[in-house]
């Protein structure tokens, strides 16, 4: 215990902290190798299509005698399977070229990627090994592990992956497993190259209880912002690539997605947009909570005034706006679709922006990522 | 029942009159002649949705530049120095307001028109909400099948006659909480049909939210016009009392007045600053040693002119309240006292010096002006450095924030300081230029060193400079904005409508029961979300599941399933 005068803060418990870092490690190797595995699935996806077709076709033949059971087991309440139909390969517009790989609606309909799913598995005990480390760096400090770049960078990556895996438990969203996993071993790069902070207390301005409350609402905020990017790219490359094979044409962008073999295993772009949206919904809600509501709260208790357009509220607020804008464009006539989707990923890029440039480039208030002078 | 604007959920309305079988809308007339014609015009544009988006688009674009270019409302003089650095591009953007964005001319139109379109489309918007909730569900639709959801189950021979399964169905649909009108004979002829809407919470919700909205921004606009805020520096030992002379700085709202300042004081006693001094098991400093821990104003504070003199603490994050002004504790440093005395003898300054902090180690600058030495004024500018240590070369360095070894390291100066044109000077900045450099180290005489208790003598008998000891000082901000509490519980109330109408589910269904020719009940039933649904399928199935529950169907179903995939309508758009 250290007494100053008017406080006493617990000692750092530097042991501890150095597991955390170990484990930090651990975890970033086996992302890694997740990764590795996810690409290397989305590499080989004419393989995994061949041998679905093969296995579809074989289906096929005993379907008539007994409906198919798919996999309603982790595809959510089953009443909505029998409801409809079993996902046979219906006669969509894309006719016999593109039978269906993926359901609509991204549940597991059994399609065996041994790959992924070996991806998944290591992405599971990557981030047991994670959050031990961010709990750890925690426990070590007597505080809420949000207090500088640094764990900022690797408590993001952590909920990024956390979010990933609850979503894959429901959904299946391998195909988007690379861009995660990418995402994740970037940041921990960053984190421990570009920021690397030894473990410390926080400066008297981070002492507050609204530490932990705002930086982790904007944290998962942006872990399900990760994934709707992820989800709107994929679906401005789904519709082109549907719309080349409706014309029939190779020609441009279009032409040269109809030929990947790995689009075959994303959903259609409706069915991306969809869930885009609906994840989005549940985003904006936390960003209007935490980065606008409780910083605004917090900065009335810090600095004297709820809002100051200091460089990182300006950010803030343009990304609430953006994504205001997205909502309000799906209800526009003309504005679905494509044009919406552009808008969620504008408002991902200013996300990146906000943390990755403003914080480091542009002076302000928020200039806590304890980076070296 | 459509409204010509009113940010109408265009996409959706599409399916609603899909299956009720009328086209789609056509494309707004052109304006009529006329100035009444082109004011209808105008607010129909200005209030349809595009426009909101386009305004909302633009609103965001229009943000960014307070970001690029540095901001009066946060920091006046560094919009001045970017202007004197750029002075060919700085007065255009001045011009432009690029310096003070968020209270220019163009943003302010932005938000303006957004909350002009956004009222006009709330009021009738919430017209006809008012008028949808207290009316009967919408008339049941003649081709059910086209309804984005849609089933339908045949009851056996040991199933209820229509007429029952219609009270029936209705009961199913009222435990899932439907509001329902039963019509019991619709003209058609048929035997029956069922209108039932639940979700109504849902338009409340976004009314809701877009009302908070208004009510946060009347909020803020009242709160800055009624709102002043002051920063004051206060030294060890001195004091403040609220009023206007006694700021170094003072902002005050457009309809502030003095008497606005309630009478409060607040004495320094003394202040605390604690630093990280955690050594490693090897006993070495710690990787974080000399960062800031905490800083503790011990302070007097005296609420009203006959409160009672009260000792409390100051602290960063934890404001002061008195009488309705906040307190706030946003910056310290040390404030040397300093002797200046001149060729006479006579003191020409005394007091604590006001130095600013410029690194955790506390590298302070300072600058003292003696205009009353005579025969001719003096000025010094330098460094304070709590714990001084040398850098080789004569240079020396703050090796850390505490003051171990306390030094003045100055330069010297003696000329026309002025300060007697009565041009506003920064307190902080010597201008150096036409002075004559008395010490500093690119001179014979060298720069002045100082430890507390020492004097150094001028050259040519000039006069002295004395360090006597050492102060600490604190800044802190004083505001007032009556308009806090407003925001804040709009933000919530916005938050909460927000919620409501974005994850309820406004939903329809028609149940529609009749005689086969068979002679068995035939129950059909379509659903319609208003607004984005994706468990409308879900719904389907339970409604399904409900009416299994309670009556015999009879099996072969083929037809029953629904042929639509899409799981909200605006799966029409293919």
């Amino acid at each position: 215990m250290l007494t100053f005068g008017a406080v006493s803060l617990p000692s750092i418990n530097v042991e501890l902290a150095e597991y955390s870092e170990l484990f930090m490690m651990i975890a970033a190797f086996i992302y890694t190798l997740a990764f590795i595995l996810f690409t290397i699935d989305n590499a080989q996806s004419s393989r995994t299509i061949r041998r679905l077709e093969t296995d579809l076709a074989r289906e096929q033949e005993s379907l008539t005698a007994q409906p198919m059971k798919v996999a309603t087991a982790a595809a959510g309440p089953p009443p909505a399977e029998a409801a409809s139909p079993p996902p046979e390969p219906k006669d969509t517009h894309n006719g016999a070229r593109d039978p269906e790989l993926v359901d609509e609606d991204m549940a597991y309909i059994g399609t065996r990627r041994p790959l992924a799913n070996t991806a998944i598995a290591l992405t599971v005990v990557a981030v047991a090994a994670h959050a031990f480390a961010v709990v750890s760096r925690g426990l070590a400090a007597h505080r809420w592990p949000l207090g500088n770049m640094y764990e900022f960078l690797v408590g993001a990556a952590l909920i990024v992956a956390l979010v990933y895996l609850l979503a894959l438990h429901r959904r299946d969203l391998r195909f988007i497993g690379s861009f995660v996993l990418g995402l994740v071993v970037a940041m921990m790069v960053a984190a421990t190259i570009g920021f690397p902070t030894p473990i410390g207390h926080v400066q008297p301005a981070l002492q507050s209880p609204w530490l932990a409350i705002h930086v982790s609402l904007a944290v998962l905020s942006i872990g399900l912002f990760v994934l709707t990017f992820a989800m709107n790219v994929l679906q401005l490359l789904q519709s082109r690539r549907e719309r080349a094979l409706a014309e029939n044409t190779a020609q441009g962008w279009g032409g040269f997605l109809a030929g990947r073999q790995f689009m075959r295993l994303v959903p259609k772009a409706f069915s991306l947009e969809n869930w885009a949206y609906r994840i989005n919904a549940v985003a904006f809600v936390f960003w209007t909570l935490g980065p606008m509501i409780t910083g605004a709260v917090w900065a009335r208790e810090s600095w004297g005034r709820y809002w100051g357009w200091d460089t990182k509220e300006v950010w803030t607020f343009v990304i609430w706006v953006v994504y205001a804008g997205y909502l309000h464009a799906r209800a526009t006539r003309g504005w679905t679709g494509t044009r919406s989707a552009w808008l969620s990923i504008i408002g991902f890029l200013c996300i990146i922006f906000n943390y990755a440039v403003v914080n480091v480039y542009f002076p302000g208030l928020h200039s806590y990522a304890g980076l070296p002078d | 029942m459509k409204q010509p604007s009113a940010h109408q959920d265009n996409a959706r309305e599409d399916a609603m009159n899909d299956a009720e079988g009328k086209a789609a809308t056509a494309a707004p007339a052109l304006p009529a002649l006329g100035l009444v014609g082109m004011l209808r015009w105008a607010w129909t544009q200005l209030t349809s949705m595009r426009t909101a988006l386009m305004l909302l688009l633009l609103l965001a674009i229009a943000s960014v530049p307070g970001s690029i270019w540095p901001q009066r409302v946060q920091d006046a003089f560094a919009v001045q120095r970017w202007i004197e650095e750029n002075p060919t591009v700085g007065p255009v953007l001045d011009f432009f307001q690029m310096f003070d964005v968020y209270s220019s001319f163009w943003f302010s139109a932005i938000y303006l028109l957004l909350f002009i379109s956004l009222i006009g489309c709330i009021i009738p918007r919430a017209r006809k909400h008012w008028q949808q909730m207290r009316s009967a569900p919408p008339r049941t639709p003649r081709k059910l099948e086209r309804l984005p959801e849609y089933g339908a189950v045949e009851l056996d021979d040991r199933g209820p006659a229509p007429a029952q399964a219609l009270e029936e169905a209705a009961q199913v649909l009222r435990r899932r909480r439907y509001r329902v009108q039963v019509r019991p004979q619709d003209e058609d002829q048929r035997a029956g049909s069922i209108g039932a809407e639940k979700g109504y919470l849902r338009e409340v919700g976004n009314i809701i939210f877009h009302v908070s909205l208004v009510g946060v921004l009347v909020c803020v606009a009242l709160g800055a016009m009624f709102s002043y805020r002051g920063q004051k520096v206060i030294v060890e030992g001195e004091g403040f009392v609220n009023a206007l002379a006694a700021y170094d700085n003072f902002f005050p709202g457009t309809w502030f007045s003095e008497d606005q300042l309630d009478a409060f004081s607040i004495q320094l006693n003394e202040f605390d600053r604690a630093f990280d001094r955690q050594v490693t098991p090897e006993g070495e400093a710690g990787p974080q040693w000399g960062n800031a821990l905490d800083f503790t104003a011990w302070v007097t504070v005296q609420d009203g002119t006959d409160g009672v003199p009260e000792d409390t603490t100051l602290k960063v994050n934890a404001p002061l309240n008195m009488g309705g002004a906040n307190l706030y504790l946003v910056g310290n440093g040390y404030a040397p006292v300093v002797t200046v005395r001149d060729a006479e003898g006579d003191v020409a300054f005394s007091g604590p010096v006001i130095t600013r902090p410029d690194d955790g180690v506390y590298t302070s600058m300072m600058v003292i002006k003696a205009p009353d030495a005579s025969p001719e004024q003096l000025g010094f500018q330098g460094l304070f450095l709590p714990t001084a240590v040398d850098a080789g070369e004569g240079m020396a360095v703050s090796a850390d924030p505490e003051p171990f070894n306390p030094e003045l390291h100055l330069n010297a100066y003696a000329g026309n300081l002025g300060l007697d044109e009565g041009i506003p000077q920064n307190v902080y900045v010597l201008e150096t230029e036409n002075l004559e450099v008395l010490n500093s180290r690119e001179v014979d005489a060298g720069g002045i060193v100082l430890a507390p208790g020492e004097v150094h003598e001028l050259p040519d008998g000039l006069g002295t400079v004395e360090f006597e000891e050492v102060l600490d000082y604190i800044a802190i901000d004083i505001t007032y904005n009556p308009g806090e509490l407003g925001i804040l519980v709009f933000s919530l109330t916005a938050t909460a409508g927000l919620i409501t109408s974005l994850f309820l589910r406004r939903r329809r269904a028609w149940v529609v029961v009749e005689k086969t020719d068979s002679g068995r009940t035939l129950i059909r039933y379509g659903l319609l979300a208003r607004g984005e649904d994706f468990r409308l399928r879900d719904e389907n199935a339970a409604i399904r599941r409900d009416f299994e529950k309670i009556w015999p169907v009879s099996p072969p179903q083929t037809h029953i399933t629904t042929d639509s995939h899409a799981t909200t309508p605006t799966g029409k758009r293919g």
